[in-house]
């Protein structure tokens, strides 16, 4: 029995045990012997031991933390240094990596999503650039053995009248089988029933969680209510479960049944097969594809892109965030590099201290223990200043999520990456504030203590200027890195949209069919609203168009030329209707010739503007007044010509561009792209605009929705609102790189100071010459910088080489950024050494030697 | 040494089994066995300290200064080998003054009408 209770002393301290250990065993075996315990011996024993050992433990700890408290308040600097290091580091890594998990690796919320495949016409890539006609999707269904099941669907804006304010949605048309291949059951009510195509559920619609709490006050009598959509009723059949949202930011979902016409503008989804990689299904596509090329004449051939639903965003987004989490890396590392010099330049300033107590009695383990004691504060006060840094940077961050992604929501913080992230740098802690100071307590101490502060051999030295060489070779990596994507956005910037977006607000107004179904009733609304926008104070021009630039890519038709043999594919330009004053309210400048005009009735001769890459592509040289061209069949006659934009964005080569009066069309194409944007310039602030387009939106139609007020400034902007956070985000961390590297130098080179005092003494004291003294100091400063700005700059370029796809075609060694970054280090460097290369100088011989 | 009242003050009121242990040695050396059995022997069985209680009471008043480890113990020691412990004057006083602190509040209550055998 002794025997287990010896065992169970095992809980205890170690000091604890050698001093109390012995007489507790005997007290406890002599209570037995005088039989004055009560109950089982087995149970008295652990009863004994295991609360006094805790709380032995407990009042450890306590005198740990309070020692640490004191001791961290009494070197600050130390401990400011330190905790804000750790912040940086963790903080930088944890928002980095949680932005990049939700995007790259969130699994999507829909059941076995890695089968979930999206599908489109055109050529292979990362993205649908080309729609899918009914034509293709049905041969796509028919043809290909990949897929379980295959859907499409088309989005569709509609005005919802009948719940509260009409409101502006955005719908989405689907096959019936597309909600049974995401796999989500309804909330309440059914889906779509794939009978007869979706023809029996023509007129029915199926509503997002968010809407029918919002605009239906969670309704529970909601099923087989009739609501408006673009003024045709439909029943309401299902509400689909609360965060579940496909596409990304559709509310509503309505039943599409497939025209045998040939229907465009078609986004497919399927899900494969079990058993079936996302590699077969793309071969069995591409012979799909091919079979279907053989059958048909040339200008009928089709091609597909192929992906996982999980990837549907720009690859670009993948480099940014991969070079992101770079950065994150890089700053992590950077910190474990600096902590690990602030510690190892503590331990060494303590081992005197460490010496004296082990002199003094404390035993290894109690030392060990408060290094640990200290070590887990520092991290754990570093890692909760890291959460809050990341909680801050994270919005900022979340600007980078594509808005593509399937995925709903926003990022939150990664508490596994927090964790990790927090453990390197506890590791981290230990290994250099621990390690050092076991071998101090354990075996230097009686040198410690012999040699006075001169201690911390060679090796340690070594380590030293290796870890400050490591931050100064990632410092340059993120500021060339952060460089080279400054310049891009600078480059951006600079590009020329080909409109003044100053000055502009614009309204949209989507007029619902079959309400305005009319031509006619359409150009009547258009003339209210525009005469009496026009009329207001302040407003200068105002018009309406079918497309923003920026706002609206697609839009584009193939142009034929009388007397021109373009070739078998012919080439395309965009499209938009316009009203009269467009160009002057987008500030496009007018070239030649007229502005569209309300006179260009349908009736009359149809007529376009052009921009002025279409006169140089078709005409070149020439007077293209008066000239004629055919878009898609209708024959157009040129009456004038403006300068281009960049439609597309500014980061995108734009097609020529083809400006037709906003009532000259076919119905067909009309019905999609009917003006509905309204732009107005004006003069002064833009206040109270919204409120006057409002009042005169409302007297043409109360049951009209205003919807996407902004200014054009904004759309431009968030043309680089990307790439500015992003730049902002990096730029951040290389300025923190920089300002850790600075502190790692100045650090290192003081201790150095502090270390050689004495040398530095007798050498003032024989005659040396302060200057020269600086010079040494400065030189060991300038040569730790040197190290590691060669490795910097080789890792920045191999760096910059695998994110060119950001860089908008700067060279990835553009010399100009490097240089700047390598001139940014040397100087921090130098501001590093500066400070103890003055403290060298000024070493005064007497106290060095007096301090012995 | 003189005794400093704010540190005496600051240690009252004491835990029972603190007092009990105080109380063991203040008529002489004793080592810990010996504090155990007196404790029990004096409450009749209803104070029990358990081998680890001891002695993570005993290592905290060593601490505190309340008692000492003398070298050569005094009184009767049945046993050479064990480990004794003393009251210092501090510890001294510190139990003194939790017996004036019990004695007060004995006397409020009688005061009040609390008086043992007449509830």
């Amino acid at each position: 029995m002794n025997r287990f209770y010896r065992a169970l002393l095992r809980l205890y301290p170690a000091w604890f045990r050698g001093e109390y250990g012995d007489e507790m065993a005997a007290a406890f075996a002599e209570r037995q012997a005088e039989g004055r315990g009560t109950g089982p011996i087995a149970i008295q024993a652990v009863a004994d031991v295991v609360p006094n050992a805790l709380a032995v433990h407990w009042s450890v700890l306590r005198q740990d933390l309070r020692y640490t408290v004191r001791s961290l308040l009494k070197s600050r600097g130390f401990a400011l240094a330190a905790v804000l290091v750790i912040a940086l580091g963790i903080g930088a890594n944890t928002a980095a990596f949680s932005v990049a998990n939700f995007v790259l690796l969130k699994p999507l919320p829909f059941p076995e999503p890695d089968r979930l495949v999206r599908l489109c016409e055109g050529p292979g890539g990362w993205g649908c650039n080309n729609q899918m006609t009914g034509l293709n999707y049905r041969e796509f269904v028919g043809r290909s053995v990949s897929f379980q099941s295959m859907g499409a669907y088309r989005s569709w804006p509609v005005n919802l009248v009948g719940a509260g304010d009409p409101v502006r949605l955005t719908a989405a048309a689907l096959t019936p089988s597309v909600l049974p291949i995401l796999g989500v059951a309804p909330y309440l009510g059914r889906v779509f029933d794939s009978a007869q195509g979706g023809e029996a559920d023509r007129r029915t619609a199926v509503l997002s969680y968010p809407l029918w709490q919002i605009q239906f006050g969670s309704d529970p009598g909601i099923l087989g209510r009739t609501i408006q959509l673009d003024g045709s009723p439909y029943e309401v059949i299902g509400v689909m479960p609360p965060g579940f949202e496909y596409p990304r930011d559709h509310r509503i979902w309505t039943s599409l049944v497939l025209r045998d016409d040939g229907e465009c503008c078609l986004e497919g989804i399927g899900r494969l097969r079990e058993g079936v990689s996302i590699g077969q299904a793309k071969s069995d596509m591409t012979r799909v594809t091919e079979q279907l090329n053989s059958e048909r004449p040339v200008e009928q051939e089709t091609g597909h892109s192929t992906f996982l639903l999980r990837d549907e965003f720009a690859p670009r987004y993948r480099h940014l965030l991969l070079a992101l989490c770079g950065a994150g890396l890089c700053i992590l590392l950077l910190s474990c590099a600096n902590l690990a010099n602030l510690l190892l330049s503590r331990a060494v300033a303590r081992e005197r201290e460490f010496a004296l107590r082990t002199a003094l009695g404390a035993g290894r383990e109690r030392l060990v223990r408060q290094m640990l004691t200290e070590s887990v504060v520092l991290a754990l006060a570093g890692g909760a200043a890291g959460f809050l840094l990341a909680s801050i940077a994270l919005p900022l961050l979340s600007l980078l999520v594509p808005t593509t992604l399937a995925v709903t929501g926003g990022p939150g913080l990664d508490f596994r990456v927090l964790g990790l992230a927090t453990l390197l740098i506890g590791v981290t802690g230990l290994g250099f504030g621990l390690f050092p100071s076991i071998r101090s307590a354990g075996t230097a101490w009686s040198g410690a203590l012999r040699e006075g502060a001169r201690t911390g051999g060679g090796g340690k030295r070594r380590l030293r200027n290796v870890l400050v060489t490591v931050q100064i070779a990632l410092s340059v990596v993120l500021l060339i890195s952060s460089g080279l994507l400054i310049r891009a956005v600078g480059r951006v910037q600079s590009i020329e949209p080909g409109f003044a977006a100053d000055s502009v607000m614009t309204f949209r107004t989507a007029l619902p069919r079959p309400k305005y179904d009319s031509t006619h009733v359409r150009g009547e609304f258009y003339r209210r609203v525009l005469s009496q926008v026009r009329a207001l104070p302040g407003v200068k021009s105002a018009a309406y168009t079918s497309g923003l630039p920026m706002v609206m890519i697609g839009g584009l038709g193939s142009i034929t030329v009388p007397g021109l043999d373009l070739g078998p594919r012919p080439p395309t330009a965009s499209f938009r209707y316009v009203s009269p004053q467009y160009f002057e309210t987008m500030g496009i400048p007018f070239k030649m010739g007229r502005d569209v005009e309300d006179a260009d009735l349908p009736a009359r001769p149809w007529v376009a503007v052009v921009s002025e890459s279409f006169v140089k592509r078709y005409w070149p040289g020439e007077n293209p007044l008066g000239r004629q061209f055919r878009l898609r069949q209708d024959l157009r006659t040129v009456v004038g010509v403006v300068g281009d934009v960049m439609f597309r964005g500014l980061e995108r080569s734009s097609e020529p561009q083809v400006y037709l009066p906003a009532v000259q069309g076919p119905e067909v194409i009309l019905g999609a792209y009917d003006p509905k944007d309204l732009v107005i310039r004006h003069s002064g602030s833009s206040a109270g605009l919204y409120a006057e387009v409002r009042r005169i939106v409302r007297a043409a139609d109360p049951e009209q929705p205003i919807s996407n007020v902004r200014p054009m400034t904004e759309v431009l902007e968030t043309q680089t609102a990307t790439r500015v956070a992003q730049v902002r985000v990096l730029a951040a961390l290389a300025a923190v790189a920089l300002l850790l590297a600075g502190v790692g130098i100045h650090g290192l080179l003081a201790y150095t100071v502090a270390q050689r005092s004495q040398e530095i003494a007798i050498r003032l004291a024989l005659g040396g010459a302060p200057r020269r003294i600086a010079g040494m100091v400065l030189s060991q400063g300038f040569r730790l910088a040197l190290f590691g700005i060669v490795p910097g700059v080789l890792g920045a370029y191999a760096m910059a080489r695998a994110m060119r796809a950001l860089l908008f075609g700067l060279d990835p060694a553009d010399a100009a950024t490097i240089g700047t970054a390598v001139g940014l280090v040397l100087l921090i460097a130098v501001a590093g050494s500066v400070v103890s290369a003055r403290r060298a100088t000024r070493v005064s011989p007497m106290a060095a030697m007096r301090s012995e | 040494m003189p005794i400093d009242p704010a540190a005496l003050e600051a240690l009252l009121p004491l835990h029972p089994q603190t007092f009990h242990i105080l109380l063991s040695l203040a008529r002489g050396d004793q080592h810990g066995y010996g504090i155990l059995r007196a404790v029990e022997e004096r409450t009749g069985g209803t104070v029990q300290l358990s081998a680890g209680a001891l002695y993570r009471t005993i290592h905290r008043l060593l601490e505190q200064g309340l008692i000492t480890e003398p070298r050569h113990p005094s009184g009767p020691t049945d046993d050479p080998r064990r480990r004794y412990y003393r009251l210092t004057a501090f510890g001294r006083a510190v139990a003194l003054a939790e017996t004036q602190r019990l004695g007060k509040l004995v006397k409020l209550a009688k005061h009040s009408g609390l008086v043992p055998g007449t509830a």
